[in-house]
Formats: C-alpha cells, sequence, structure tokens
C-alpha cells in the first residue's frame, strides 16, 4: 500500500540552512548538506529544499546545494524557490532534483506549468500555493511577491493548477508557518478534496501529534515539517514511531 | 565499466551517482561505441514516453541498443521510463510507438477509486513474483519510491518479477533473460535501492 510520507523541509540561503517564522527574520541553523544526511539516515521519505536566496548572482548556491546532496543521499528531493522558467526546471533536475517546485511563478506563467509538465513530466511539476486567513477568516491565496493572484480560493487554484498540468501541490499556511501551532487543517482538507493529485501540508506543526492530525483529519498524502525537526528532539524516527502507533500507514522499516 | 545512457531525460546524475556509490566504474554516454564497450547497460528517465523515444532516435541509439542488449545479450537496468519504453506503444500525449523488446502498452493508470491520487507518488511495497538474484538480501525491505503516472503491462504475464498495488495491480519490475526494469526508482530508494544496485552490478543472467 501507498506510504504517507514525513518530509522535513530545508529553507536554504546563500548556501545555508536558514529557519524563519512566517517567512521573515531568517537565521542561520546550519549547512544543508548535514542537515540533509541526518534526514537521510533517520529514513526520512523525502527532502524539501526551498531557497528563498534573493539575488539572482548567488543563485548558483543552490545547484551545489542539490548536487552534493544528490551525491550523498539517495532518496527523492523536490526543489523550489525562484524557479521561473524552463531552464530553470531543467537545471534543477539536472543537478538532481526529482521534482521543482513552482511557487510565486504558478501565479503569473500559467504557461510554465504547462509547458514544464509536457516537457518533464506531470510528476515532476510541484506547485507551491501560500495562503493566509484573511479578515474574515476566508481562506485566500497569497504571493510573497506583490504580484495579483488570479484565483483567491486556495481550492479552487489548487484545481486550476493541476488542470495546467501540477503533478502535486505543496499547501502551506503563511500564518502558521514557524510558528509550531500546527497546520490550518480546515483548509488542507479543502485543497485535498477539491484535486486528483497528492497533497502535501505544510506550515505549523509542532508536534508528532499535528502531523497525525494532517494525515487523520485533511488526509494529506505527505507532511512536510521544518521547525520540529530542527529545534525539539523530535526526530523522523520518533515521529515514524508515534504515526505508525496512531494507525497512519507510513514505511514500517528503513 | 557500465554505461548510463544520456538522452537528455532527466535525472542521470542521481543514477551515475547512485552507481558509483555501489562500487561501479561509471560512464555517462550517448555514444555507441561506449555502449559497445560497455559490460552493463542502464536507462533511466524521467519525463513522457514519445520525448524519450524521439531523443533515443535522435541520437541514433536505438539500433546501437538493440545490438548490445538483445544481440550481445549485455545485463540491462531499465528505470522507470527505462521500462515503460521495453512495450510496444505508450499512451502519454499522444500514442507513441516503444522499443519492443517485451512487446504490451504503457498506459496511463485507470484506478477504480476516486480517492487514489494520480500521480502515485512516495513509497510502496512490491511483491516479488520472479525471485532471484536480483532481490537478494532485501528480505521484506521492499518499499521503494514510486513517482509516475503511467505504468507498463508487459505481452507476456511470465515477463513480470514484481507486482504493486496501488488500487490495481500493476507491474512494478520486469525479467526477462538478461533485461531488467524497474517502474520505481532504486536511486531513490535509499538502503533497498542501492542494495538492488548491488544486485544487478554482481548479476549474472
Amino acid at each position: 500500500m501507498l506510504r504517507k510520507r514525513i518530509i522535513p523541509s530545508l529553507l536554504l540561503k546563500e548556501g545555508r540552512c536558514v529557519k524563519g517564522v512566517k517567512f521573515a527574520d531568517h537565521r542561520d541553523v546550519g549547512n544543508p548538506v548535514t542537515a540533509a544526511k541526518v534526514y537521510d539516515a533517520q529514513g526520512a521519505d523525502e527532502l524539501l529544499f526551498l531557497d528563498i536566496t534573493a539575488s539572482r548572482e548567488k543563485r548558483d548556491t543552490l545547484f551545489h546545494v542539490v548536487e552534493e546532496t544528490a551525491e550523498n543521499c539517495f532518496m527523492p528531493l523536490t526543489v523550489g524557490g525562484g524557479v521561473k522558467t524552463l531552464e530553470d526546471i531543467r537545471c534543477l533536475l539536472l543537478a538532481g532534483a526529482d521534482k521543482v517546485l513552482i511557487n510565486t511563478a504558478a501565479l503569473s506563467d500559467s504557461e510554465l506549468i504547462c509547458q514544464g509538465a509536457t516537457q518533464f513530466g506531470d510528476q515532476c511539476i510541484v506547485v507551491g500555493i501560500d495562503f493566509v486567513r484573511g479578515r474574515n477568516g476566508q481562506a485566500e491565496v497569497i504571493s510573497h511577491a506583490g504580484a495579483p493572484v488570479p484565483e483567491k480560493d486556495p481550492a479552487r487554484w489548487a484545481r486550476r493548477v493541476t488542470e495546467l498540468g501540477a503533478g502535486e501541490i505543496v499547501l502551506t499556511s503563511f500564518d502558521r508557518e514557524g510558528t509550531r501551532e500546527g497546520y490550518d487543517l480546515e483548509t488542507t482538507k479543502c485543497v485535498v478534496d477539491a484535486v486528483s493529485v497528492p497533497v502535501i501540508a505544510a506550515g505549523g506543526a509542532g508536534s508528532l501529534q499535528h502531523l497525525a492530525d494532517a494525515f487523520q483529519t485533511a488526509n494529506v498524502s505527505a507532511v512536510s515539517a521544518g521547525s520540529i525537526f530542527h529545534f525539539t528532539d523530535q526526530s523522523v524516527i520518533k515521529a515514524r514511531a508515534f504515526l505508525k502507533t496512531a494507525g497512519v500507514n507510513v514505511r514500517p522499516y528503513l | 565499466m557500465i554505461v548510463v545512457v544520456d538522452y537528455g531525460m532527466g535525472n542521470i546524475r542521481s543514477v551515475s551517482k547512485a552507481f558509483e556509490a555501489c562500487g561501479a566504474d561509471v560512464t555517462v554516454s550517448s555514444k555507441p561505441e561506449d555502449l559497445k564497450k560497455a559490460e552493463r547497460i542502464v536507462l533511466p528517465g524521467v519525463g513522457a514516453f514519445g520525448d524519450s523515444m524521439a531523443n533515443l532516435k535522435k541520437r541514433e541509439l536505438i539500433e546501437p541498443l538493440r545490438e548490445e542488449v538483445l544481440v550481445s545479450k549485455k545485463p540491462y537496468f531499465g528505470i522507470c521510463l527505462g521500462m515503460q519504453i521495453l512495450a510496444d506503444s505508450g499512451e502519454e500525449k499522444g500514442s507513441h510507438r516503444g522499443l519492443g523488446w517485451l512487446g504490451g502498452r504503457t498506459v496511463m493508470f485507470q484506478l477504480p477509486d476516486p480517492q487514489l491520487k494520480v500521480p502515485h507518488i512516495g513509497w510502496n511495497d512490491i511483491k516479488v513474483v520472479k525471485d532471484g538474484p536480483l532481490w537478494a538480501g532485501l528480505g521484506r525491505k521492499l518499499d521503494f519510491y514510486f513517482v509516475h503516472s503511467f505504468h507498463f503491462e508487459p505481452k507476456n504475464a511470465s515477463d513480470v518479477a514484481a507486482t504493486c498495488n496501488y488500487g490495481i495491480d500493476f507491474t512494478a519490475a520486469v525479467l526477462h533473460e538478461n533485461i531488467f526494469a524497474t517502474q520505481f526508482h532504486p536511486e531513490k530508494s535509499q538502503e533497498s535501492g542501492l542494495r538492488m544496485i548491488r544486485n544487478f552490478l554482481a548479476w549474472k543472467p
């Protein structure tokens, strides 16, 4: 049976691992390749690299990290951040990524999703959707670049990008990111029910119970978490054991 | 020396690094003369069926591959697309001719349960139906990493080496004389995948 996945996420900036709260106040938390090796040894099911390097010139640092990780960790890698062109996708796949995450560009350039899926296969095009809870509590898709958002409703936007060819969705609650308050289960469930592709919950996991909640309440295919694995004594090994006991179908052995 | 065939289809680097980590002397190449020198041939592949066949054709690799694998009987390891194109035809974005080495078709998942998501992404356990040296040392550690929307239905059921269940039973691996291929990615399947690669490197079909 297909297992539910545990995916540690690593935020990268100029070749280093950083951690922030609500996408700001980033502090250095170490060497990403070292962190990736630890997660690999713990039997993480996949790794998610998100690059937030602002300057185009320093973007090469990302490729080096992906290459070095792929040389050392024989596990699935999803890489995103600043992906704007087919050439960006091609370079990341050649460096060793298995899937490429398109976030901001997906909002303004639907052709990128379409052509990316045609050229590289829909299974390697992942679209990142970030959302906030608006004043009336309604979930709304946001753009970090301040670009216009073609569809505010996360579920409808998720459906639209899958029609364009996205093979997977990473859904991140901006309000919860780095807060350890738990995933936004309600919005996540809406998105899971709206699309026929796998959905990865991101943003807010602070306890192992939060991971279980995402699987059992929102029925996601995978959970992504950063803080919980970086800053608490919880490891992927403990998470797997906890989830297994809770009845979640995770990989039983390494 | 083993050749990992480079025909512009995806994760060549991950595959060659995994084989190197298992002690193989790897040449990444698209040259027929390298295929001739190779002791073993690995055909990886991520992407679309039609593109992969078009790329093999453009690089004039189809005949040299046929020569080395079907005539000289060199051990062949196809991964993902490298398995799917063993079919006569593939139905990914139109209908395309495959290598046809094993016959059969590569088709999209039609799953009875609408709750099941496609692509089939993640770790799934397989059932070995044709045991042998390629599965040595794996014991019950038979979880491998899959990422695909299409699957291979070989013409002869006797070529199926392992199956996987995702709403339906589909072909996870095939074995026919010197041809071995998997739908899953051993180069991404941590310890179990590396073990399988080592088994392939030691394999004498």
